[in-house]
């Protein structure tokens, strides 16, 4: 039985994830969207952490419900970082490296999800797929976004 | 015939009707000074620019000049009837500091020249840019009050022409939401209701619709309706205590930001009770389930909490929606501005989709607009929808566009959404929109966050653009400035919010060189060359009524059908209302009878959108979700709004409008009777937190929010305590500094947050966290100069109300039959 390896990865890649999403707003405080969107869908990533926590105690498994830090003086830093370099075309090229990295990560996310999908079917867990059901399709509006954006921004960016 | 204040009484005398039967006609006539009707050389037809409803008049001309206005009695908007700002109103064309020639900037000051050297420049630098960068170096910025024709024109000249992806209108800032919410629902722009509803209504629902003064005439038709026998019985959400408050059967004034969860209070209500129309859900809309099950999670008690309102009001608000015969619902700024827009406006559509409360006398929603033309901008291609409510995500659509305007398909960019307002500031801000063409409106007072707006249009990598009748703060900062025609000195068309196209006639010249706005962007087009793929002229008008032919074409199919009109046909009678074609020949009431939508995937304006992230839906998720053309139902869980209240910003600011203003005043400030009702800033608070703060009425406070701050003295108001109120028309123009604050700020938009709707992209301008600080004690308790008579009443007596002058007097006439 590997489903406390399964659940501990998804615990690993959903707070990656919601990291990744707060970085990257905070990296593009300048493009609000981003700023506000990305902090909306760092949430979502932080309540899977949470949901993940919890029934991991059904598996014997003591994960951390709380998310990773938010805010370390690093975080700060960029912050300010992107409010001195937001009026840089170049520093722009960066957030279709930063969308491309949500996208990638939320894509893993994503399959991870299914995995754990295939696994609570197997094992006839229903509480346990409740939460993928729950979670997954969340994943994928964040996917949606990361690529929606990409398609949105990076035209201008790379043909100015 | 009786002469009335308008500025005392704004909606005028009542003519009261019983449901079902014909609004009657009163006929408001204002002149000027010592002129009565039959000293008027000609009447001229027209219809109102200075709101959304779509009033129809006649402009009274005399030696030349105008005279005034008088309203027309066969319109079926408003049977005569005229509001405030339009009796008052057309003053402002006659004012002295019109724009009579065009400016460019020479050794940093703008210097009066001639049209060529001016279009030379924009032309020129247009050249450079494309040259260099390529079209994505060039945006386009217009407004919701320029005609049909212009906006079609300045469409194909940004899409096509210069091959840009970046136009949008501050349309964005009104109405975008409006259209957003019926893109969702409905899957196409359009609106599924009729003014005439109110005239069989018996539940009118009012959601952040301050209808008294954004649609004057609009609410005497429902206070008529009140007046009358059997009278319908009215919802108002609003956190002010506004006219309609005061009239509504149930108030509801929830915490701001948390529309969404009123509306699954009240959907489910709706649901758990029952009230819901099986057989035309079942039959006519996809997403049922999911809505139930969403709102299951909205109870009453729930809602109470969040939103603050007590749980019994939400019960019985729902209880008069769910039992409601013939439910008419409207929505405007209260939601499109507030946190969640799209996602609430789309929940109201809701109510009337699970009631089946739709295509049906008394039965429509009415998404409002704010701006008299932005349907138009949305019809037109003038906000970055394509023509005709062309779909930029279907490629058939595209090349059907193309084939109108005989141009390749790849000529016209859409492998993204067209660019919002906001993202072309942004575009502007880093750098790569190098040249902006700002038409008829004033970014730099009616933009969030002013500071970085001024930043961003003073840089001097940006080459700006500015087209109007006036220098406003915008024009200030421009490299040229192009001086404009304004309605009554061109000819063009518009359309209102229930889909009543009307003719504005040319009735004087305008002042001094100052052109027509389409003969500007004709003009532009012509010296820019553009050509269609055969080599010909692109864009193959030359005049309004050409311009006209042209669009009926371009609308030909689509539910904006305007072929069955023309200028003849238009011209004598009543605004007609789309679509109006072979089939309709008289135009056509109501849309979405008998639950017939334009929904269907070929043929629908927009796949949607993911109301939380914005994310738009691919035409297969479309297809596999609706295939088959219903009504679409899409739930929505509440998220607070991003900047919620603080210690050190304790206060949560709205801002919004006056019966007496329009936007930043360019017209309504040089309206001496409209300038005098309302002459300054004034800040909204509740009695209890004045208490609080030991502020009395008139005190001069400091409204600051993270972003900046607002020096204004208080009206102690019926506003819902812990909210602020700032009206957001006062601008700079007539102070010192001419476009920013001198010392402290009065521009309400100096303190709201860069942040907008995902879906809808409009701007939020009704939730920020503020703080207010004491600067200086009233003398001598003199009130705050705050109108008396609409939503900023005073709670307590004792302060003169407003009135007008002498000049003020307004003919009302009633009993005439329509025939003029």
């Amino acid at each position: 039985m590997k489903i406390g390896l399964v659940l501990h990865e998804m615990h690993r890649s959903e707070n990656d994830l919601a990291h990744e999403l707060l970085q990257v707003s905070e990296r593009h405080k300048v493009d609000h969207e981003i700023y506000h969107i990305g902090r909306d869908l760092a949430r979502w990533s932080q309540r899977h952490v949470q949901e993940i926590a919890d029934i991991g105690h059904n598996y014997g498994l003591d994960l951390n419900p709380k998310p990773k830090d938010e805010f370390g003086l690093v975080e700060r830093m960029r912050e300010r970082g992107s409010d001195l370099v937001g009026r840089r075309g170049d520093a722009s090229l960066l957030l279709i490296r930063d969308l491309r990295k949500i996208y990638m990560k939320a894509t893993g996310v994503s399959a991870d999800w299914e995995v754990l999908a295939q696994a609570a079917q197997g094992m006839k867990q229903k509480d346990l797929l409740d939460v993928t059901k729950q979670c997954h399709p969340d994943t994928l509006r964040q996917m949606r976004w990361a690529n929606a954006m990409l398609k949105v921004v990076s035209t201008q960016i790379i043909v100015s | 015939m009786t002469k009335q204040d308008r500025i005392a009484d704004p909606w005028g005398t009542r003519t009261p009707y019983g449901s079902g039967e014909k609004w009657p006609v009163r006929v408001d006539t204002h002149l000027e000074e010592g002129l009565n009707p039959e000293d008027i050389d000609r009447w001229v037809q027209t219809a109102s620019i200075m709101h959304s409803n779509g009033d129809a008049l006649d402009i009274a001309v005399k030696n030349d000049r105008i005279a005034g206005v008088r309203g027309r009695a066969s319109d079926r908007v408003n049977h005569g009837r005229l509001g405030p700002k339009d009796l008052y109103g057309w003053q402002a064309n006659s004012s002295p500091d019109r724009l009579t020639k065009p400016l460019i900037r020479e050794g940093g000051k703008l210097v009066e020249t001639d049209w060529d050297t001016a279009m030379d420049r924009v032309v020129g630098r247009t050249k450079d840019l494309l040259e260099e960068q390529g079209p994505s170096a060039v945006g386009f910025y217009t407004t919701g009050q320029l005609f049909l024709e212009e906006y079609y024109t300045l469409g194909i000249m940004a899409h096509a022409g210069i091959g840009t992806n970046h136009v949008d209108g501050n349309t964005r800032l009104c109405t975008a939401t409006a259209a957003a919410a019926l893109k969702e629902s409905f899957a196409s722009d359009g609106q599924p209701g009729s003014y005439t509803d109110i005239d069989h209504a018996d539940v009118i629902a009012l959601y952040g619709h301050n209808m008294a003064e954004t649609q004057v005439v609009l609410w005497d038709r429902i206070l008529d309706r009140l007046a009358g026998p059997n009278p319908p019985k009215i919802i108002c959400v609003d956190p002010r205590m506004t006219r309609v408050a005061r009239a509504a059967t149930v108030h509801l004034a929830p915490r701001l930001g948390t529309n969404v969860a009123l509306m699954n209070g009240l959907l489910h209500e709706i649901i758990a009770n029952d009230w819901v129309d099986h057989d035309y859900v079942e039959a006519h809309a996809v997403g049922f389930d999911e809505l139930e099950k969403r709102v299951s999670e909205y109870s009453p008690e729930v809602v109470a909490e969040i939103c603050d309102v007590p749980a019994e009001q939400i019960r019985e608000a729902a209880k008069i929606i769910g039992e409601a015969e013939r439910l008419l619902s409207t929505v405007l700024q209260g939601f499109y501005q507030s946190n969640q827009a799209t996602a609430a406006s789309v929940q109201v559509n809701n109510v009337n989709i699970i009631r089946g409360m739709l295509g049906k006398p008394g039965c429509g929603i009415l998404q409002m607009n704010g701006q008299p033309t932005a349907q138009n901008t949305r019809e037109c291609g003038g906000d970055g929808d394509f023509p005709g409510f062309r779909n930029w995500s279907n490629d058939a659509h595209i090349a059907d566009l193309a084939r109108v305007w005989n141009v390749d398909p790849m000529e016209i960019p859409h492998y993204s959404p067209p660019t919002h307002a906001m993202q072309i500031m942004r575009y502007a801000e880093e750098g790569s929109i190098r040249m902006l063409w700002v038409s008829a409106t004033n970014p730099a007072v009616s933009l969030p966050e002013l500071r970085r707006i001024r930043s961003i249009l003073t840089q001097k990598r940006l080459f700006l653009v500015v087209q109007d009748i006036f220098l406003s703060e915008t024009a200030q900062l421009a490299d040229v400035v192009l001086p404009a025609a304004t309605w009554g000195e061109k000819t063009g068309t518009f359309t209102n919010v229930d889909r009543t196209v009307h003719i504005s006639e040319k009735a004087v010249d305008p002042p001094g060189e100052a052109r027509s706005d389409l003969d500007i962007f004709l003009d532009y087009a012509r010296r820019m060359d553009f050509k269609d793929k055969d080599g010909a002229p692109l864009v193959k008008w030359h005049d309004p009524e050409s311009a006209f032919e042209a669009w009926k074409e371009c609308s030909r199919g689509r539910p904006c059908d305007y072929t069955g009109m023309s200028y003849e046909k238009l011209r004598g009678g009543s605004g007609i209302q789309w679509p109006c074609n072979d089939e309709n020949p008289e135009g056509t009431e109501r849309i979405y009878v008998d639950g017939k939508f334009w929904s269907d995937p070929e043929y629908c304006e927009s796949y949607g959108k993911d109301l939380v992230t914005g994310a738009p839906l691919e035409p297969t998720e479309y297809k596999a979700m609706n295939p088959s053309g219903k009504a679409v139902i899409k739930a929505a869980g509440y998220m607070p709004p991003h900047e919620i209240p603080s210690q050190d910003f304790p206060f949560q600011l709205t801002t919004g409008r006056t019966v007496y203003h329009f936007h930043t005043r360019t017209k309504t400030g040089r309206a001496p009777q409209l300038q005098a009702a309302a002459p300054e800033v004034w800040v909204e608070m509740s009695a209890q937190d004045a208490g609080d703060h030991g502020i009395n009425e008139g005190d001069l406070v400091e409204v600051s929010t993270p972003r900046g701050s607002v020096r204004s003295k208080v009206r102690i108001s019926g506003i819902r305590p812990g909210v602020l109120f700032l009206p957001f028309h006062y601008g700079y123009w007539d102070t010192k500094k001419g476009h920013k604050p001198g010392g402290s700020g009065r521009a309400a938009n100096e303190l709201t947050i860069t942040d907008w709707d995902a879906a809808s992209k409009q701007p939020i301008f009704k939730t920020a966290a503020a703080r207010v600080k004491l600067i200086k004690r009233s003398r001598r308790g003199k009130p705050s100069a705050a109108p008396t008579t609409t939503g900023s009443a005073p709670v307590k007596g004792g302060i003169r109300p407003t009135r007008g002058d002498a000049t003020a007097g307004v003919d009302e006439e009633f009993d005439v039959e329509g025939t003029r």
